[in-house]
């Protein structure tokens, strides 16, 4: 029987397998950040050891770091305590750092993939859940605790037990105007935020071979909102496209040779997945999120749902109370839901096809009075590229505000937040009470929903929007 | 991780069931960048309580917890662990301990026996009557007795995690032990695969 994409990849890195015991799984990349590898290097310091492999670790400043004056000392000190000690930490154990102000600093899952650090068939580990970014180009990618950094940072391994297989098919095209992020909110309304446990996704068919990287990234980072393991898309011309030139992807005879392995990493014909779900992408709408976790979705088009009409009790007890936080009437059409804050960004939206596609919809029009609307990059690079396209002019003429590089409002752990109460529409990934700031309400919508949203103050598609001013 | 084979220290009645990781060490301790000084917020609520065990001289130099039922429960929180063990616990007995909270204590080297609930009472009736006793634990023999002879009775602790702390195993260690694993799989690694440093 062939083998699958993920089981492929699973099996190039087992280092160690004994019966009985998780197997012994090789790192390739370890991304490090300021908020969960403190302890982990303390972890290192309190037992001697050293880190085996810093050329295959890669530091980043993205979760605390302020998207306005970033050139002025960090003014939350618990913030710039965590910031200053992977500063230190980088220096003592050797580790590449990039700080706030360097040119390659942003989001630890922007970084990886723009310097080409992010490969075909590698094992990527991070202590973030949405690691899970880097299987959009064939990676094994995921999430670790602490205690897991610490294991990586001495060993360059982790004891890993095998997950099972899951394909999920998406047959068809996207219609105009829909877009990635449509796609896996439709998939997590459908299958709930543990259908994924346990389980290694390989995201396939037509309409995913059509998406760019940025939209793979985008589909692979949500994985861990429906419970999965990792989520990954075989490797193909468009990955290659992608990473050819990057600062860190292979040369000359390094480039062929990579290239010939990548291309066999596609599941064989003959593999079974221990588990399987079909899409059909032409019947995907823009879609965005009522509710208090990434599965409690619906089409922009439809209302606010009633409670009463789920069928499972606990269904409708947590409609119910995510109605109650979220101050939603039942019936209410979605279009009808006034927003305060937009906010387009983040590890799930947040590179340069996003911005492009914001600037798009965007342009010749005004945020809505009322309205605020942050425009947030994922990385300096980014930031950088976007402006050199004049993107940032379409954003600021139009009223929003032209933020640094960073997770920025994704989650209250910086000074972008809501105000208890605030409502914004969000490109991130997770719609969690208090995610955004204590009382703040989330709904989670693709980039052209959020600046169509922005424009007319309520939730909102592009092709909502009146024509343009030239 | 230290070797444990036997330990006698003062023990200390926490007599209460339920007792979760948020009792044990509140969230807002939880922003520090050490692994050590967690001392200070263990039990932090109950501590401001001038009654509370912790606050009782002869209980200050505890290192043998005596918990009811169902502790460790909530919040996976590795700090809850590190607290315990930057106080001074080397040992928590209970009647029942939560899964993830003997998980984590199994790998950073706090012992975590569970004993009859029976053992639980006669143990505190001990220190009710011997305030400051102490108690030993043998984790080769699974033995707990007290100092004067009045306990001495069995806890269950699963072989994997016993052999781990018997011979100082943390996760890391074990991992080195397969060193020459490691080296031999990074012999084979591709020369293309991509480095963040250059020689």
């Amino acid at each position: 029987m062939g083998k699958t994409l993920s089981e492929k990849v699973w099996d190039e890195h087992v280092v160690r397998s004994t019966a009985g015991e998780p197997d012994l799984l090789y790192i390739d990349l370890h991304l490090i950040h300021e908020v969960t590898s403190p302890q982990a290097f303390d972890g290192l310091r309190l037992t001697g050891r050293k880190v085996r492999r810093p050329d295959l670790t890669l530091a980043t400043e993205d979760h605390n770091v302020p998207t306005l004056d970033w050139d002025k000392p960090i003014a939350d000190p618990v913030s710039r305590t965590q910031v200053e000690t992977l500063r230190k930490n980088a220096e003592e154990f050797g580790v590449r750092l990039h700080p706030l102000g360097d040119v390659n600093q942003g989001i630890v899952h922007v970084v990886g993939p723009q310097l080409g650090l992010t490969q075909p068939g590698m094992t990527i580990v991070c202590g973030d859940s949405h690691t899970s970014t880097h299987g959009a180009f064939g990676a094994i990618a995921f999430g670790i605790g602490t205690s897991e950094v610490e294991h990586v940072l001495a060993t360059q391994t982790l004891p890993q037990a095998k997950p099972k297989t899951m394909a999920v098919t998406v047959n068809g095209s996207l219609p105009a105007g829909v877009t990635a992020k449509d796609l896996i909110l439709t998939l997590i309304s459908k299958t709930g935020t543990g259908g994924g446990q346990g389980y290694i996704v390989e995201y396939r068919g037509e309409a995913i071979r059509a998406l760019s990287m940025e939209g793979r990234m985008t589909i692979c980072n949500m994985s861990i909102e429906w419970g999965a393991k990792a989520g990954l898309i075989a490797p193909d011309e468009t990955t290659f496209a992608y990473i050819e030139g990057k600062p860190e992807a292979p040369k000359g005879a390094d480039w062929d040779a990579a290239v010939e392995h990548w291309k066999t990493l596609v599941t064989d014909e003959d593999a079974v997945f221990d588990e399987e779900i079909v899409l059909d992408a032409a019947e995907i709408t823009p879609f965005v999120t009522w509710g208090t976790n990434p599965g409690q979705g619906a089409p922009l088009g439809a209302n606010v749902p009633n409670p009463a009409d789920f069928a499972e009790e606990q269904d409708r007890v947590a409609a119910e109370k995510a109605l109650a936080y979220m101050g939603l009437e039942a019936g209410t059409p979605l279009r009808e839901v006034k927003v305060d804050t937009v906010f387009i960004g983040s590890c799930t939206n947040g590179r340069i096809e996003d911005l492009r596609l914001a600037a798009e919809t965007i342009k010749g029009h005004k945020v809505a009075d009322g309205t605020r609307l942050l425009v947030v990059p994922g990385s300096v690079k980014v930031r950088l590229q976007a402006q050199e396209e004049g993107l940032d002019k379409v954003f600021i003429e139009a009223g929003a505000e032209w933020r640094g590089a960073g997770c920025s409002m994704c989650l209250g752990m910086n000074p972008d937040t809501l105000e208890p109460g605030e409502r914004s529409a969000s490109t991130s990934n997770r719609n969690f009470e208090g995610r955004q700031g204590k009382g703040g309400r989330t709904h989670l919508v693709s980039v052209p929903v959020a600046a169509a949203t922005a424009v007319r103050g309520t939730l909102s598609a592009p092709a909502d929007l009146a024509p343009a001013n030239a | 991780m230290d070797k444990f084979t036997t330990h006698t220290g003062v023990g200390v009645p926490l007599k209460r069931s339920n007792v979760d990781t948020d009792q044990i060490i509140p969230a807002v301790y939880l922003k520090r960048v050490t692994r050590s000084g967690f001392e200070d917020g263990l039990f932090a609520a109950w501590r401001n309580d001038p009654e509370f065990i912790l606050n009782q001289d002869v209980y200050k130099a505890g290192t043998v917890l005596v918990a009811g039922p169902d502790f460790g429960t909530g919040s996976s929180r590795e700090h809850a662990v590190w607290a315990l063990q930057n106080y001074g616990f080397k040992v928590v007995l209970s009647a029942r301990f939560a899964d993830i909270f003997r998980g984590n204590s199994g790998k950073a080297g706090l012992l975590t026996g569970q004993v009859d609930e029976k053992v639980v009472q006669r143990l505190w009736d001990y220190l009710d009557d011997n305030p400051g006793g102490e108690i030993t634990v043998d984790l080769e023999s699974q033995t707990v007795s007290t100092a004067d002879g009045s306990v001495t009775d069995s806890f269950d602790v699963d072989p994997y995690t016993k052999w781990r702390l018997l011979n100082g195993l943390d996760d890391i260690s074990l991992t080195l032990g397969n060193e020459a694993d490691i080296a031999a799989f990074e012999g084979t690694r591709p020369t293309w695969k991509p480095v963040t440093q250059h020689a």
